[in-house]
C-alpha cells in the first residue's frame, strides 16, 4: 500500500508528535507514506472567512500537485486540513462557476486539477484499508488496563457522511478495544473543542474543553485519545488554566490515536513523539512505553 | 461601530449587503436550500455555543427571510460559530448552515461591519497574510501578530505555555517559506483581477433578492 502524505502546518509545530507517530506507525505496519513535496497551507477555517475563491485555489494547489504525482489517495491527519481539502473537492465538483474560477487561478500558476485525488484520514486508512485484524497481528503488547475516552472532534466526521457516523463514530473504539483497551462511555465524542475560539473567544472555548474533560474523567478515562492537532492542544495545554478558573484538578494525558496505536505496536516513546506531551502519561500508560 | 477608525470600510446600503451575501451564498453547493427552512430550531438546539450567541442560528435564517440582513451581519453569532457542522449535519432540510455563516462572515468583513480590533477579523487577516507570504501558517507569528493588535498583555500571559511548547520542540521560532511561493503569488495576483466579475455575471440579483419574495 502506498499513500501520499499531506502533514499540514500544525504537524510541523504543536502537533509534531502526531507527525512522528503517524510516520512510525505506517512504517511499522509496512505501509508506504511519502510526503507531498512543497505542499502549502490548506487555508484552514480562517482563510475561508476572508475569500472563498482564493482559499479554494490555494487549497487546490495541493490537490493539483498530488495529482501530478499520480496519487489517488492523499492522507491528511489534521481534521481542519482533512475537512478543508474534502470541501475543496466537493465545491469544485458541484459548482461549475467556482471550478472555472479556480481553474483560471491554477492555470496562472501553471497548474491544473482534474478532481481525481481522494482525501483520506489516517484513521480511515488504518482501519478500513489495512484492517483491524491485520493491525492486531502486528501488535507487540495488549493495551489491557487502559481506559480511554475516544475523542473524534467535529471535522473528521462532519459535515458529509464519510468513513464513519457523523454523530456517533466507533472506528477508534473498535480499533483499540480489539487491541485490549477499554473505551469508556463518552457521549461527547464528537462535541466541538472550540477550535480557534481558544484564541478569539477564550471563555467560550475554555468552557467547551472543561465539559469534555469532565465527561472523560467522570467516566473513568485515564487518557483522552484525539485525532486532530487542534483538539489535542486545546484539551492538553489549557488544563492548568481551566483548573484555575473552575477550581478543578484535571491532569489527564491526551494522546494522538497514532501514539496509542504505536504503543500497542511496541514502538519507542521517542519514535511516537510521546516525549513532547505536556501532561505526563502517568499510570497505567507509562508501563506500556517500550 | 465607528467608520472613521477603519478607513477601508465601505458603507454599503442594505440592498448592496443582500446582494453581496447572495453572491456568496450562491457559490455554496446547495446554498439555495436556505429557502426550505422550517424554523424547527434543530440548529440552535444542536449548537454547542448557541448559549453565548445574541441571535440563535434559527433566528438568523428567520431574519434573513424577513429581509433584516444588517442585523445578522452586526451580530456576535456569525463570529462565535466554531464551525463544528453539527447544525448542518442535523438540519432536516439539509441547509448548509455552517457554510452560510461563512458567507455571512465574508459579507460582514467586506462591508466593514465588525467592531474595531475584532478577534476573528484580526486573526483571519493575519492568517491570510502569513499564508500569502510563506505558503504556510506559522503559529508563533500568527499569535504574536494577533495579540500585538488585540491584547499585548495576552502575550505575557501565554508566555509559560509558549516556553513549555518550545522546550518540547513544538514551537518552531522561524517560519519556512515553501519553494513554490511564486505559484501562490500568481494565484493571488490572478484572484485580485477576478474580484470584479461576479456582479457582472449575475445582474439578476440586482432587485428583490432578499426576504420571502426571493427565497420562497
Amino acid at each position: 500500500m502506498e499513500y501520499l502524505y499531506y502533514p499540514g502546518c500544525s504537524l510541523e509545530s504543536a502537533g509534531k508528535g502526531y507527525d512522528e507517530s503517524l510516520r512510525t506507525v505506517f512504517r511499522t505496519l509496512g505501509i508506504g507514506l511519502t510526503e507531498l513535496e512543497d505542499w502549502n497551507c490548506c487555508g484552514a477555517t480562517l482563510y475561508m472567512n476572508v475569500d472563498e475563491t482564493t482559499s479554494l485555489a490555494i487549497s487546490a494547489r495541493n490537490l493539483a500537485l498530488a495529482e501530478r504525482n499520480g496519487a489517488h489517495d492523499l492522507v491528511a491527519p489534521c481534521s481542519a486540513c482533512y475537512t478543508v481539502l474534502l470541501k475543496t473537492n466537493r465545491f469544485l465538483r458541484e459548482n461549475p462557476t467556482l471550478k472555472s474560477r479556480v481553474d483560471r487561478l491554477l492555470h496562472e500558476a501553471g497548474l491544473a486539477y482534474g478532481l481525481s485525488v481522494r482525501i483520506r484520514h489516517p484513521l480511515d486508512v488504518l482501519v478500513n484499508d489495512v484492517g483491524i485484524e491485520v493491525i492486531a497481528l502486528g501488535a507487540k503488547q495488549s493495551l489491557e488496563g487502559v481506559h480511554f475516552a475516544p475523542y473524534y472532534g467535529c471535522q473528521i466526521v462532519r459535515p458529509e457522511r464519510g468513513f464513519d457516523d457523523r454523530e456517533f463514530p466507533t472506528t477508534m473504539d473498535r480499533l483499540f478495544e480489539r487491541l485490549g483497551a477499554k473505551s469508556v462511555y463518552f457521549p461527547l465524542k464528537t462535541r466541538c473543542c472550540g477550535g480557534m475560539l481558544m484564541t478569539t473567544f477564550p471563555d467560550v472555548a475554555l468552557r467547551l474543553v472543561k465539559e469534555l474533560l469532565d465527561g472523560a474523567e467522570e467516566n473513568g478515562a485515564q487518557c483522552i485519545v484525539a485525532t486532530c492537532p487542534l483538539c489535542l492542544i486545546n484539551l492538553e495545554a489549557y488544563q492548568r488554566q481551566i483548573n484555575k478558573k473552575y477550581q478543578t484538578s484535571f491532569k489527564i494525558p491526551v494522546l494522538f490515536f497514532t501514539q496509542l496505536l504505536g504503543l500497542a505496536l511496541g514502538c519507542s516513546e521517542k519514535d511516537l513523539g510521546l516525549h513532547r506531551s505536556l501532561v505526563p502519561l502517568g499510570q497505567p500508560l507509562s508501563k506500556f512505553v517500550a | 461601530m465607528s467608520t472613521t477608525d477603519t478607513p477601508s470600510i465601505q458603507v454599503l446600503s442594505n440592498p448592496q449587503l443582500k446582494k453581496s451575501f447572495l453572491e456568496e451564498a450562491r457559490l455554496i453547493p446547495g446554498g439555495e436550500r436556505i429557502a426550505r427552512c422550517l424554523q424547527c430550531g434543530t440548529c440552535t438546539g444542536s449548537c454547542p455555543v448557541s448559549y453565548t450567541m445574541d441571535i440563535s442560528p434559527r433566528t438568523v435564517i428567520a431574519l434573513f427571510r424577513a429581509g433584516e440582513i444588517e442585523e445578522i451581519l452586526k451580530s456576535r453569532t456569525i463570529w462565535v460559530c466554531a464551525s463544528c457542522y453539527m447544525c448542518t449535519t442535523r438540519c432536516p432540510q439539509a441547509i448548509k448552515i455552517t457554510d452560510l455563516l461563512y458567507a455571512l462572515k465574508r459579507t460582514a468583513m467586506e462591508a466593514g461591519l465588525y467592531p474595531e480590533r475584532f478577534p476573528v477579523y484580526l486573526l483571519s487577516q493575519n492568517f491570510v497574510r502569513l499564508v500569502n507570504r510563506y505558503g504556510r501558517n506559522h503559529e508563533l507569528l500568527l499569535l504574536t501578530l494577533y495579540n500585538l493588535r488585540r491584547n499585548p498583555l495576552a502575550l505575557l500571559k501565554a508566555l509559560p505555555l509558549g516556553i513549555s511548547l518550545l522546550r518540547k520542540g513544538r514551537l518552531p521560532l522561524l517560519p519556512k517559506k515553501i519553494k513554490g511561493i511564486k505559484t501562490i503569488r500568481k494565484i493571488l495576483k490572478a484572484s485580485s483581477t477576478l474580484k470584479i466579475t461576479p456582479a457582472a455575471e449575475r445582474p439578476e440579483y440586482a432587485k428583490g433578492m432578499v426576504g420571502y419574495k426571493a427565497v420562497g
